[in-house]
Order: structure tokens, then sequence, then C-alpha cells
């Protein structure tokens, strides 16, 4: 066998995918990067679905005539699943810029260690472990009743 | 059949990278577009068009107009300089 | 270190599932269940689309809970972005007047979108397409004068009307099927809507029904979607 089936390039796309998508997700400090990993990620996935009912000699699932003619037919099973997968994913997508818009606005940012510092540092406050008085960066010139 | 499965995928991986290696938020929506397309591509060519249809419209229409919109929203939408936000 | 973990996590998953994909018969697949479907339904439900008859009649409790997913996604962005930005055209500084061009293409193009999101909608039982598809054609249908226009914007109202009565036309649709002593959500045939001809726009019973809730659900969800996140309050361009 000199030359690679076409298996090969499927399965390079698709695992291919899941792996830039999963480095991205574990990486990238940017939280909207990260989002856009996740949307990788998801579709190597469902490439990788498509690829467990593809057939080929296989034709569409769709019949012309009232009975399939003989003729072999992709699995339509995992396309149902990757169409509603692929809708799922998109109402998830939203849900996460929604949240990435909520913490922009009340962090003004949008890196990872930030927000993480920011958050338990909020958190340190509101449940009284740290006082609200010494955040970690005041104001230069402000509050300096000498 | 094997040339042309072989350059969408060579585009998809190669966008795909481009995702998370391009300083520019704009244009890694674009490249994410481009994924989606070419992976809509690949749908239609393992003859799942029902699939190749949803990816098309949600994957390389919706998505990116959802992503590039909440990207304004960001106060992110540069396009010449060459920030990301801090 | 993170960094290098990272990648050995990676690499590791990404040998795992090569390993898994040399053991999977590429293209010979058994598809014990795919083959009794295939068989069965042009019978038993009458599409000539085979994986509108898996969505709908075979895996219908799947797309009524996907539905459901959808509307709470849909409903945690408004209550996560709130409903307090009525100006928010107003208070978004970027965006300019509406270029002649681009008002004019979309005044051009939005009801030849809807026609083709209505026609993929309604022919979904016998070709390539339907609700999903076409639902989502149609929210960027009535979305794009929004886009185009800075200051338009969609009635709430008018979506959420939409949106409910496609989601209790769904389930009463499923319910109609139990008063004639079928499952839930079983696309039925032999009532006053006849058998209809295979291939033909009436056929498949109730399925183009359950279709047309799932389009314009699916519509009205994503249009609500986007019109939510446009509508959020703009953060302030960072001009340094």
């Amino acid at each position: 066998m000199t030359m690679p089936g076409i298996e090969v390039v499927f399965y390079t796309g698709a695992i291919g995918l899941i792996v830039i998508g999963m480095a991205g997700v574990l990486m990238v400090k940017n939280v909207f990067r990260m989002l856009l990993a996740l949307v990788l990620l998801e579709a190597g996935a469902s490439l990788l679905l498509i690829l467990s009912g593809f057939r080929e000699t296989g034709v569409a699932p769709i019949l012309l005539s009232g009975h399939a003619a003989g003729q072999l037919m992709n699995d339509p099973v995992p396309q149902a699943l990757v169409l509603t997968a692929i809708v799922i994913g998109v109402g998830i997508q939203a849900l996460a810029l929604a949240l990435i818009l909520r913490i922009k606005h009340r962090y003004h940012s949008l890196d990872m260690g930030e927000i993480r510092e920011q958050m338990e540092h909020d958190i340190a406050v509101n449940s009284g472990v740290v006082s609200p008085a010494s955040a970690q960066s005041p104001e230069p010139g402000g509050h300096h009743h000498g | 059949m094997i040339w042309i499965v072989s350059f969408v995928v060579f585009i998809m991986l190669a966008s795909a990278l481009a995702v998370l290696l391009l300083p520019n938020l704009i244009a890694a929506v674009a490249a994410s577009s481009v994924v989606s397309l070419s992976l809509a591509v690949l749908f239609a060519l393992m003859k799942a068009p029902d699939v190749a249809m949803t990816e098309a419209a949600i994957g390389a229409g919706l998505s990116s107009l959802l992503l590039a919109m909440a990207l304004r929203r960001l106060g992110l939408w540069q396009l010449d300089k060459e920030q990301e936000s801090k | 270190m993170r960094n290098i973990s990272s990648l050995l996590f990676s690499g590791g998953l990404a040998f795992l599932l090569l390993v898994l994909a040399t053991q999977l018969p590429f293209g010979h697949t058994s598809m014990l269940l795919g083959n009794d479907i295939l068989q069965a339904a042009p019978d038993e439900v009458g599409t000539g689309n085979i994986v509108a008859a898996v969505l709908l009649a075979y895996r219908g409790i799947d797309t009524l809970g996907e539905l459901a997913i959808l509307f709470t996604a849909a409903a945690s962005v408004g209550l996560i972005l709130g409903q307090r930005s009525n100006h928010s055209a107003k208070r978004d500084k970027t965006i300019t007047e509406s270029h002649f061009i681009t008002s004019r293409a979309s005044d051009l193009m939005m009801p030849l979108l809807i026609i083709v999101g209505f026609y993929i909608i309604f022919y979904g039982h016998l070709t390539p397409g339907g609700g999903f598809q076409g639902g989502v054609i149609l929210a960027i249908a009535f979305f794009l004068p929004v886009l185009t226009r800075p200051g338009t914007t969609i009635d709430h109202g008018m979506i959420t009307i939409i949106e409910g009565l496609a989601g209790a036309g769904f389930i009463m649709i499923g319910l109609w099927a139990m008063l004639y002593g079928k499952p839930f959500l079983q696309p039925f045939f032999d009532t006053f809507l006849g058998n209809g001809i295979f291939g033909s726009l009436w056929s498949a019973g109730t399925l183009p029904l359950l279709y047309l809730a799932v389009g314009l659900k699916v519509g009205a969800e994503l249009a609500g979607l986007l019109v939510t996140i446009s509508e959020a309050p703009a953060a302030e361009v960072e001009r340094t």
C-alpha cells in the first residue's frame, strides 16, 4: 500500500481538529479564544461521529422512489445526532458569549489569570477573610488623608 | 476524490491552527468560519447533505455573526492594531 | 510547566484516538439500527429524507429535549445579560450610520431569504434540509435589518409569542397522536390529512407540521439570541 487510503485523510482531519481544539482550551489565556477552541473541538467530534456512519459505496440517505432499490445508504442515525449537536452547540456558544460579556463588564479583562485573581479577591472580601480596604492595587494618589 | 478531501482537510487544519495563533481576534473569528465552511464541504463529500446544510448555515453563518457581534460588544473590534485585550 | 503538561495531554489524546481509529471498520460499518430504519422508514413514516424520519419519528422525544435545551440557553442568555438596555443603539458609539449599499441590499435579500427558509422547512421531509436549517435562515433573514440599520430593533414580544406558539404546537401535535391511540409524538396518517402520495408535499402525515413547528421555534429562538446579544451594553472601547 503505497498511497494512504481515504480513511487516513478523514481521520487525520477529525483527530487533528479535536487535538488542536483541546490544546487550545488548555493552553490559551484569552477567554474569547478559549471559546473559539471549544468550537473547534466540537466540530472535530461531530466529524468523527459522521465518519462512524460512512460507507465507501454508500449514497445519501434520501429516497427518490418509494423504496431503497438495493443501494447502500449511509447511516442516518449519526447524521441526525450530529444535526442536533450542531444546533445545541450554537446555543451553548451564545450562553458562553453572554458570560464572557458579563466578565468583561465586571473585571475589565479577558485574561484568565487576571480574572481568577480578581475573582478570588472578590470571594475573599465577600466571605470576610480580607477586609475591603486592603485591595491589592489601590489607586495611586487616592485616599491619602494624612 | 482523495485529492479533494486532502485539500479540504489541509485548509481546515491550517485555519484551525490560525484560530489559535493569529494575534487579531477578528481574524481568528474569520478563520473559525473557514473551518466550519470546509467542514461543511467534507460533510457533503461524505454524503451527509442534511448535516452539511446545517453546518454551513449555523457554523459558517450564524455562529460567526454571533461571535463578531460579541467582539464588537466587548470593544475589541480593532482592525489595525494588533493588540489583544488586556 | 502548564503548557508542557497540556501538550503532553493533547498528544496522549491524539495517540488514544489514533489507536481507536485503527480499530474501527472504516467504510464497512455494521449499522444494525441504521439498516432497520432504512428498511422500515418508507412504509412506517413515508418520508423521502430518512434523516428527517429519524429526527422526528424515531427520536422525536430527543428533538423535544433538544428544543428544551435551546430554550433554556436562550432564556439564560436573556437572564445573564439583563433587560436594562433600551437605548443600546445610542450608547454604542462604534456603530456608524448605515451605508446606502448595505441597507438596499438587505431590503433586497430579506424576502428572498424568507422564501428560501420556508421552502427548506416545507420540503424538509423530501429533500435535504428541514426545520433546523430553514429556521436558521429565517432567523438571519429577520435579523438582517437590525444588522444593516443600527437604529432598528426587533420586537421581543413578537419573538416570544412565535416561540411559545411553535413550542406549544409541537407538543399539541404530539398529544394529538395520543388521541388516536398512538405513542406520544409519533407522526401518523389516515386522519383527515389523508395519506398522501410518496414524494408529494402533503405526505408523511403530520411530520411536515412537526417540522414547521421545529423550524419556527428554532428561528424564533436564534433570532431572540441574536437580538439579545446585539442589544447588550457595549463595553468601553479601549483607545490607548
